[in-house]
């Protein structure tokens, strides 16, 4: 199964995650990112990749 | 068939790689001005000017990389020179490199100060040398004068002020950034530079710089004062990258001459698309209106698409990006989404802190600010992705603002 890995000593809460893929993230009150999921379904796969990509200080890791 | 991306930043690196990704096995090759192979820019005016920034700019991919793991052929350091579009040719380097699809990522080159030439300690901030040069004269303790309160302009001042320097901006318009984010917010974030102490000199204009021996001392404003400086930053704009184009057939913007294409990147001209800093591109979610950003999201996304729809024209998509760029200052993050024309602008102070402007075009939402409240800003994206009615968005800030 999918796994979101999120690195929050990276994250600079910048939101493109969130903008990409709403219902996994979501930048909190401290500034950096929440995941609210971390086990996704397969079926969220491209939104996730796109999410992924989208990072500009590359905070983000799809594992499976 | 051969893919050919011109302009080795992060929009032709996203091409490249947005066309291997897509399971495309044939022939690549990215050519670019400078002598690096792509790297971010994105760090330039931020984290690298700090003082135990990195030190260090690195490629996204080194060189061989680029080769042995995407298969491209990178042609660096040298500047494309022509465009045939009947040919199919590329101009570059003396040779000429054939095309099949062709995506056009040049970006855009800053302008420069002008009298500014041969003068030691003046600088624009937009390549990896020039932000080296500018961070050298930050490890000296320059006196800084930034010319322009854009917002790599204003990323300089803050810089300056965090290692403890003198940071002056002197602007020729009485807000700034008011063609960015209107004159409201404009107001606040110039208020943020006072507050951090640095010099806002506003309704300025700069006449000349005094030099001593080909090096900087100052810079002269046109009341005749001088403000001393041994670190002068140009932030006053950038011109795209289209000398190359000239007479190739590939629509040019009248105003800038930025390429001008359609909402799927496509110049009218077969086989040829355009991205990032250099494109004009239909926006259909903001009345169709010809937007060109300077954002690095916007960069990668277009990078992407324009690479993926010259391959498969016939399933391009139009795109609808809301534009979104963020700028730190002094600890205090700003954050945009949207566009800034509209026809009325609500401001708000949240008791809890910073700082909130919405962006009303006729019945919906199409821009917001936001100053420190960074858990708001993608869901005011939302909004305006969705075209939400303005009073649904007025209800969110009213909710949020406790």
């Amino acid at each position: 199964m999918m796994k979101i890995e999120a690195d929050r000593a990276k994250c600079d809460g910048l939101g493109m995650c969130e903008a990409m893929a709403p219902d996994f993230f979501e930048v909190g009150d401290d500034g950096t990112v929440v995941v609210l999921d971390e086990r996704p379904g397969e079926e969220y796969r491209q939104d996730l990749s796109a999410a992924v990509d989208a990072c500009p200080v590359l905070a983000l890791k799809l594992r499976d | 068939m051969t893919l050919v991306v011109v302009g080795a930043s992060l929009a032709g690196l996203r091409a490249v790689e947005a066309a291997r990704r897509d399971g495309y096995r044939g022939r690549i090759v990215l050519i670019g001005a400078e002598d690096h192979p792509p790297y971010d820019r994105l760090p330039l005016s931020k984290a690298f000017l700090d003082a135990e920034g990195p030190g260090r700019i690195e490629p996204f991919h080194s060189e061989a990389a680029l080769r042995d793991e995407l298969g491209v052929e990178p042609v660096l350091g040298a500047p494309a020179d022509g465009l045939d579009t009947t040919a199919r040719e590329v101009a570059v380097d003396g040779r000429t490199v054939s095309y099949d699809a062709l995506v056009i990522a040049t970006g855009a080159t800053a302008r420069r100060l002008p009298g500014s030439e041969g003068i030691a300690g003046v600088h624009t901030l937009r390549t990896a040398e020039d932000a080296l040069a500018v961070r050298a004269a930050l490890d000296r303790g320059a006196r800084t004068v930034v010319i322009g309160a854009g917002f790599i302009g204003s990323e300089v001042a803050a810089a300056a002020r965090k290692r403890g320097l003198s940071s002056t901006i002197v602007e020729a318009l009485d807000v700034p950034l008011i063609r960015s984010v209107g004159a409201e917010a404009g107001a606040v974030c110039a208020s943020l530079h006072r507050e951090a102490g640095t010099e806002l000199w506003l309704s300025t204009t700069v006449t000349g710089l005094e030099a001593n021996g080909g090096v900087v001392t100052g810079v002269r404003l046109a009341s005749g004062e001088v403000l001393p400086a041994d670190l002068v930053v140009a932030g006053i704009g950038v011109v795209p990258a289209t000398g190359w184009l000239a007479g190739s057939g590939v629509p040019l913007h009248e105003r800038d001459g930025g390429v001008v294409c359609d909402a799927t990147l496509a110049t009218g001209v077969p086989g040829v698309y355009a991205a990032g800093d250099v494109a004009h591109a239909e926006n259909p979610l903001f009345d169709g209106e010809l937007m060109r950003l300077e954002h690095w999201t916007n960069a990668a996304e277009q990078g992407a698409a324009a690479a993926r729809h010259a391959f498969a024209p016939e399933s391009a998509r139009a795109l609808a990006p809301v534009p979104y760029f963020w700028s730190d200052w002094y600890g205090h993050r700003i954050q945009f989404v949207g566009t800034p024309r509209a026809d009325e602008v609500v401001t708000a102070v949240p008791a809890s802190g910073g700082f909130t402007a919405l962006y009303r075009r006729r019945d919906r939402i199409v821009g917001a600010l936001t100053v420190d409240r960074p858990r708001e800003i993608m869901k005011y994206r939302r909004h305006i992705a969705g075209r939400a009615p303005w009073p649904e968005a007025l209800a969110f800030a009213a909710a949020t603002a406790a």
